[in-house]
């Protein structure tokens, strides 16, 4: 470990491996392309450069012409999922040198959802099916201060508050590949986030919407959202809790998850 | 070939409201038969293949003196509807997911239906109707086990 001393012996920081990367990125144009193809872009990366990192090098150095989104980059605001290696990350929490840079790095957009332009996805049928589920608090009461919550009633619903609408779980479902009408897992656990809630009243409507043909009974606990969330949300957990609340008819007697 | 999505942009509407939600009842029926099947199917394969002789003590009067029990036309008839219908449940909720042309899932989960229907009504009629030494049978065509007139 190279700290720094009290005597302020210069120790200049390590090194940091530089290595060179391929990244292929699927490109696609609406207005040349009338299929989506793949593009090699080679680029010297160092040891703490992210996915993000490498796009904005293509980006900035080698064609200005690929488009992704980005906004924050580090994480929050949940704008660069993309499929990386086969895998929906965010490419701002992708270090390159934990991915296989031996080998070429795969990078394409989200499936499921109609593509625009090369990373980029329209988004509005997912956000159609997160505004389903009503997630706001829905209480009848208007107290003068707080609504007041013990902390093991905070704690119920915590893991799905993390939640920062990337898209990845929901893109990552096999079933919302097919069916683009399945409420999909994002909806689901921002459902769960107020069904959970002591302090909301809107439970009923929302087990409701969600015990539907295009609803929870669509999941086939296949793990890959929980795999995909870029949060660590325990996605098909929430899921399961949902379905577990909806044959009970309320969320209070959901105790164990089976499933 | 590109992959079209069915309209993902029309806005939410309330579903139908009918009066059995067979989604909840597939689902929770696919964990409550599973749950049987597992005791039905490896208690039959255990008696059928492992217990006293093994497999080779398999042929027409071992069936026949399975089904002499009523607990084994019992077990039987379980492990038939459970089976049958846990599978075609499966076959309807892949067709679910995979079949996009409306007429093309219409026609697979008609056919699921019927071959369905079909082996269990066949199924159940051998289970109950089966008689080993049938009265008015040919003579010489009955197993030796048959008790001679």
């Amino acid at each position: 470990m190279s700290t720094a001393t009290l005597e302020g012996t210069s120790s200049a920081a390590p090194e940091v491996p530089s290595f060179t990367v391929t990244l292929i990125v699927r490109r696609y144009d609406p207005d040349v392309d009338a299929e989506p193809y793949w593009q090699d872009f080679d680029l010297q990366m160092y040891g703490t450069d992210r996915v993000l990192d490498a796009l904005h090098k293509i980006k900035w150095e080698v064609d200005g012409s690929l488009s992704f989104r980005r906004s924050c980059a580090h994480g929050v605001c949940g704008s660069d999922a993309m499929r990386i290696n086969g895998r929906n990350r965010l490419a701002c929490k992708t270090l390159l040198k934990d991915l296989d840079i031996s080998k070429p790095i795969y990078v394409e957009a989200i499936k499921g959802l109609p593509l625009e332009k090369d990373l980029i996805v329209n988004m509005d049928p997912f956000f159609e099916s997160f505004k389903a589920v009503q997630p706001f608090l829905i209480a009848s009461s208007k107290p003068d201060k707080e609504r007041l919550q013990s902390v093991a009633q905070r704690e119920r619903f915590d893991d799905t508050t993390k939640c920062i609408l990337c898209a990845a779980c929901t893109s990552s479902c096999p079933v919302f590949w097919t069916d683009g009408q399945y409420f999909g897992p994002a909806a689901i656990v921002n459902a769960h986030r107020f069904i959970f809630d002591s302090r909301d009243e809107g439970a009923q409507v929302r087990l409701d919407i969600l015990n539907d043909k295009e609803g929870v009974w669509r999941c086939r606990t296949t793990f890959n959202c929980t795999d995909a969330c870029p949060r660590g949300i325990e996605v098909t957990k929430a899921i399961s809790e949902v379905k577990q609340a909806i044959l009970k008819g309320n969320p209070n007697k959901v105790d164990i998850v089976l499933g | 070939m590109t992959t079209t999505i069915p309209a993902p942009r029309t806005s939410y509407t309330p579903p139908k409201r009918r009066r059995v939600n067979w989604e909840k009842w597939g689902w929770l029926y696919m964990r409550v038969s599973g749950l049987f099947l597992v005791v039905l199917i490896f208690g039959h394969l255990f008696v059928n293949l492992v217990a006293g002789n093994g497999v080779r003590a398999i042929d027409f009067a071992f069936v026949a003196g399975k089904w002499a029990d009523p607990f084994w036309v019992v077990w039987d008839t379980l492990l038939l509807w459970l089976a049958l219908i846990h599978g075609a449940n499966g076959m309807r909720t892949i067709t679910n997911d995979y079949a996009h042309n409306p007429l093309l899932r219409r026609l697979i989960l008609l056919a699921i239906l019927a071959s369905t229907v079909v082996l269990l009504v066949l199924g159940t009629l051998v289970i109950y109707t089966f008689d080993p030494c049938p009265a008015n049978a040919v003579a010489g065509s009955l197993p030796d086990f048959c008790p001679v007139k």
